[in-house]
């Protein structure tokens, strides 16, 4: 049973004006289907529902803001589906630009900060570990429970930005230290070391780590020594989106795994999976969906949204080259500000790299209608998402296959030992 | 819980309205809203699933079951807002992010359908009969 305190329950009767009390009564409805006995403090949000997916999410919006809503912690906003600093062409037709550029405007009209990307983790949005947080964006919860420490559910839309107006969640599921232990281990100590230290292996690792999952909390033994923070987002990232995962310890790498005994409570596994070089090269082949061809029209990198260093990587390995195909580069302003400062943008631009700024080639039209085409990508997300969402059939490869194939215009692939 | 007396159900109210009338497409499997349903249309659109093509505007949606999406609860709204919405859910369990689809139609005032809970098992003999659901949960069948 829901029991709310004297100043919530006044909060939802109006005190704080109609706005407010909307977010509150959204967040106590929530609280109440999901059986949580009472709300919580939260310390920040990461709001993803500011992407249009039709007129009534601008409404409801534009409803908080004629309440005088307020966002009452720190909030991030997640991309949007227009680029306002951007410089990709997004083909939406002129209502639904609208509408989206209303529902960006009320979002930051309410005080969110408009950060615009999918990696606020890395835009100087981190909260401390054990901290309770309401996030969205699925990749951004993974990083934020898994590598960060800090607590969080997946907050979907309305109820995201419910949360930061109340400065309140719901008790339940992720913020509850008994449900973040692992149950389940998964060994890759069997694979070769050159294959944990290669960025093109955590989108893979992600994607058996989703489908294995689901929604249950795993441990990953074997990667000591061998992560960065760019491999633990890209692994997130793709474990999120081939499953519901929300949070994974990786020994002796992540703060709530000091050992694999620990992250799981000191109890045995329910399952324990070790992985041969046959399960990669499996999820390895699940990943493109375009077959046994070497046509690449496009090359997308950047979800989630690239880092300076991912830049710094594409550059490195572009060595002054033009490209042949366009290069769409999916990052954040956080990321496009500095290179601007350093001249560096331009220089890409002009040897064929797209930057596409505060939003991303999957939520919104941005690649041209082709047919038959085919996107390439390093991305596990991508990889997930493109082929239903742009038409494009997908191949997947490493970063530095990425780069030689939009130089040649055709897939190029690198000499790899995938064990 | 759901006790049966003949083709009469006592369903736990999860979200309340008034009375409803409609009929009952139940559903053989398990559906994504995002993704697996139109919101312009209100047609099932996931091509895996066994109720492609039918549309969910203004019937009792008997759900086996709900496949997660922090988005499903965003269709939904939409589905109210265009006027394609089901007349009523029954859901197996509550799929609390779906379900905030509605909370936030009452919250802006839009017409919102009821949901209840009645088990899976006891969906299937529902399937395309009419019903009338009481406000107080009681689903009976002509």
């Amino acid at each position: 049973m829901l029991e709310l305190s004297a100043e919530e329950r006044a909060v939802s009767a109006g005190e704080g004006g109609n706005g407010a009390a909307m977010a509150m009564r959204i967040v106590a409805e929530a609280a109440r289907l999901m059986g949580a006995p009472r709300l919580i403090p939260v310390a920040s949000a990461h709001i993803d529902g500011a992407l249009y997916h039709g007129d009534s999410g601008t409404l409801f919006a534009e409803k908080l803001v004629e309440g005088g809503a307020r966002v009452a912690v720190r909030a991030s906003l997640n991309v949007g589906s227009l680029a306002p600093a951007g410089c990709a062409a997004i083909r939406l037709p002129p209502h639904e630009r609208e509408m989206a550029r209303r529902m960006m405007r009320a979002y930051e009209a309410m005080g969110c900060e408009p950060s615009w990307t999918c990696a606020p983790y890395q835009a100087g949005h981190r909260p401390a570990q054990g901290t309770d947080v309401a996030w969205g964006e699925s990749n951004a919860v993974v990083f934020c429970n898994s590598v960060l420490g800090a607590r969080t559910n997946r907050y979907g839309d309305f109820l995201d930005i419910a949360c930061a107006i109340a400065g309140r969640a719901p008790d339940y599921g992720l913020h509850r230290p008994e449900n973040r232990l692992a149950t389940l281990l998964i060994d890759v100590s069997g694979l070769s070391l050159g294959l944990r230290r290669s960025d093109v292996f955590y989108p893979v690792l992600g994607t058996i780590l989703g489908r294995a999952a689901g929604s249950a909390v795993a441990v990953i033994e074997g990667l000591q020594g061998c992560t960065t923070e760019d491999r633990l987002k890209a692994l997130g990232a793709a474990a999120a989106s081939a499953g519901g995962v929300g949070l994974f310890h990786v020994a002796s790498v992540t703060p709530e795994a000091p050992d694999a005994a620990t992250a799981l409570g000191r109890l045995a596994p329910r399952e324990r999976i070790e992985l041969s070089p046959a399960d990669v090269e499996a999820a390895l082949a699940r990943l493109s969906t375009a077959g046994e061809t070497s046509r690449v029209d496009a090359v997308a990198v950047g979800s989630p949204h690239l880092s300076l260093a991912e830049i710094d990587e594409v550059e490195r390995r572009m060595a002054g080259r033009r490209l042949t195909i366009p290069l769409y580069a999916n990052t954040g302003r956080h990321v496009v500000g500095p290179l601007e400062a350093q001249g560096r943008r331009r220089a890409l631009e002009e040897a064929g790299v797209v930057f596409v700024v505060d939003t991303c080639v999957v939520v919104t039209p941005i690649l041209p209608e082709v047919a038959g085409a085919v996107l390439m990508t390093n991305s596990g997300k991508f990889a997930h998402y493109a082929p239903g969402n742009t038409g494009y059939a997908v191949t997947y490869g490493s970063l530095g296959e990425c780069v030689e194939s939009a130089v040649a215009g055709r897939l190029v692939r690198e000499a790899r030992a995938w064990r | 819980m759901a006790l049966k007396m003949g083709l009469e159900f006592e369903a736990e109210v999860l979200l309340p309205s008034g009375p409803v009338e409609g009929e009952c497409l139940a559903l053989t499997a398990p559906i994504s809203f995002w993704g697996g349903v139109d919101p312009a249309s209100g047609l099932i659109i996931d091509a895996r699933h066994p109720e492609r093509g039918r549309d969910i505007t203004g019937t009792i949606l008997a759900l086996p079951g709900t496949i997660g999406s922090s988005s499903a609860s965003a269709v939904l709204l939409e589905l109210v807002h265009a006027g394609r919405a089901p007349a009523a859910l029954l859901m197996d369990a509550p799929d609390a992010i779906l379900l905030l689809g509605l909370v936030v139609a009452r919250e802006m005032g839009w017409p919102t359908p009821p949901a209840y809970r009645l088990p899976a098992a006891d969906q299937p003999q529902l399937a395309g009969r009419r019903l009338t659901i009481s406000a107080e949960g009681i689903v009976r069948a002509e």
